[in-house]
């Protein structure tokens, strides 16, 4: 009889040809395929409304597809049962947009949230645990604060330190750099590639700030219209001719992508006023 | 005009379904909150906070309310009974008017647009800042650790709210009969537990109030839980919960009263 012990898989993540729409004939992500290599950082880039977020709650198992496969942790995300969704997302962290730090916690009780729902560790260690994760983002010193005292940056490493409070194998950002301050995106950029080799994580990273993305990632991946239009490392993405890819990097206003909503002719849609 | 007929037909048939499929969401929704409420009394500390804030905060205004009611219904029925000569009846009246009805329906009502509210513009902001959907990717369902406690802390709340309202309001109709008008004290208290049943009145009432808790927080939280995620989507659940739950309340004292009171 032969081993039914699977060997580990190269791929922490592995998207399969997968379709999801939200309401019928509207699909968001059409034909996707990626791959979330152990011990990489990955970004997935897109415009406004391509689908970037929708495949984030896909892997998260927030979301289900109606057509292909999700793998995590080499297993289906997307016939698990609850418990078993349960199970693997004991292994993921996810920062979302805005932080979603718990209004009526300190940031101590924030990070220390998770420690304390899932694990049985005496309250000594729960505390030097969250003390150390704070630490790790700098903000040792703000543990007693209420999130509303706190900067929306702050907020952001806040959560940070609690998405790797169990030390996730993945970790998985949801736009992390979207309105922070030069300072804090320098900031927030550093902390996701350090946590993620100190933990020996894979990372990816949803975001559509190209210039940040390139300074840390390992690799890339483009989504437009629903599907990957380009991928690549970052040196592959800098040297790229496609237009998409020229349009996005160099932050051209108009291009594959254009300025304009499709509407009307614009003469006659004047004209026809008279 | 037959197709402005179908579309009309069409246009109710649609309205029909979503209010069939919200009825059966809440419903699934409430299962759900039950079968979790094991996990949520596991972490009790979390439903006694709810208890503070759905209940002892709400405390101000159910004793001010109940005061007032009592006063006025001394004085009304002071002012009827009297022409009949039998001015010590008052405190029946009160009592029974109290434990009966308006204690148990005033305390839900201002309670629905207490507390009703605040959980349901509480559970609602937090969905639409994604606190929920963080919970759930921290493999914690948030009905178990954030709707549980809610609708327990009401639920536990709501039955003693509405015995202090009681209370206090048979207290409001003394202070302006006996020390004002001057109706005798002993007859007034004496005619009152002669005519007032522990099961019939009391023990009913509380049980209504029981009902009405149950049906304003599940209202309450399940509004917050299916809010659309904006400051509107969040504002209108609110609303809705007030409105549904009023008339649920009235609604449903109609039916309990029919239930209870039966002649007699």
């Amino acid at each position: 009889m032969r081993s039914r012990r699977r060997l580990v898989p190269a791929n922490l993540v592995e998207v399969d040809d997968i379709m999801f729409a939200y309401g019928p004939g509207m699909p968001v992500l059409d034909g996707v395929s990626l791959a979330i290599p152990r011990g990489k950082v990955v970004a997935i880039m897109g415009g406004s409304g391509s689908g970037k977020t929708t495949l984030l709650r896909l892997i998260g198992g927030a979301l289900r597809p109606s057509r292909g496969e999700i793998r995590a942790f080499g297993r289906a995300v997307n016939h698990a049962r609850t418990r078993e969704l349960y199970e693997l997302r004991r292994k993921m962290g996810m920062l979302f947009q805005f932080g979603a730090l718990f209004t009526d916690l300190s940031a101590f009780d924030n990070v220390a949230f998770p420690v304390r729902e899932r694990t049985s560790l005496p309250e000594p260690i729960v505390r030097d645990l969250v003390l150390m994760k704070l630490h790790a983002v700098g903000l040792r010193g703000a543990a007693h604060l209420m999130p509303q005292q706190l900067s929306g940056g702050m907020q952001r490493r806040v959560a940070l330190a609690r998405a790797t409070a169990l030390d996730p194998e993945l970790i998985m950002y949801d736009e992390p750099f979207t309105g922070l301050d030069p300072i804090s995106l320098a900031v927030t950029g550093k902390l996701v590639r350090n946590l993620n080799d100190a933990l020996g994580a894979a990372s990816i990273v949803v975001t559509h700030d190209v210039q940040e993305s390139l300074a840390i990632v390992d690799y890339l991946y483009f989504l437009a219209g629903g599907r990957v239009v380009a991928q690549g490392t970052p040196d592959e993405v800098r040297r790229s001719t496609l237009p998409f890819v020229r349009q996005f990097v160099h932050a051209e206003p108009d291009g594959p992508v254009p300025f304009h909503y499709p509407a009307a002719d614009y003469r006659e849609t004047l004209l026809a006023g008279r | 005009m037959l197709a402005r007929v179908a579309s009309l037909l069409e246009a109710l048939g649609a309205r029909v379904n979503g209010v069939v499929a919200r009825l059966g969401f809440a419903s699934r929704f409430f299962f759900a909150l039950l079968r979790l409420s094991g996990t949520s009394f596991r972490r009790f500390h979390l439903t006694v906070r709810e208890i503070y804030f759905a209940g002892v905060l709400s405390l101000i205004i159910i004793a001010v309310s109940a005061l007032f009611v009592g006063m006025v219904l001394g004085l009304q029925g002071y002012d009827t009974l009297v022409r009949y000569g039998s001015a010590e009846a008052v405190g029946t009246l009160v009592a029974l008017s109290l434990t009966r009805e308006l204690g148990p329906v005033v305390a839900a009502l201002l309670f629905a647009s207490r507390a009703g509210s605040a959980i349901t513009a509480e559970i609602g902001l937090m969905k639409a800042t994604e606190q929920l959907a963080a919970m759930e990717m921290m493999a914690v369902d948030p009905i178990a650790r954030v709707v549980g406690p809610r609708f327990w802390g009401g639920v536990i709340a709501m039955p003693l709210l509405a015995a202090l309202f009681s209370a206090i309001g048979i207290f409001g109709g003394y202070l302006v009969t006996v020390p004002l008008i001057g109706v005798d004290e002993g007859a007034f208290w004496s005619q009152m537990r002669g005519a007032v049943d522990l099961h019939d009145d009391v023990v009913n009432g509380i049980i209504k109030s029981a009902v009405f808790g149950v049906a304003v927080t599940w209202i309450a939280v399940f509004e917050g839980y299916d809010a659309a995620p904006t400051a509107e989507g969040v504002s209108r659940a609110t609303t809705r919960t007030v409105v549904t739950s009023s008339l649920a309340i009235l609604a449903l004292d109609f039916v309990l009263t029919a239930f209870m009171f039966r002649g007699a």
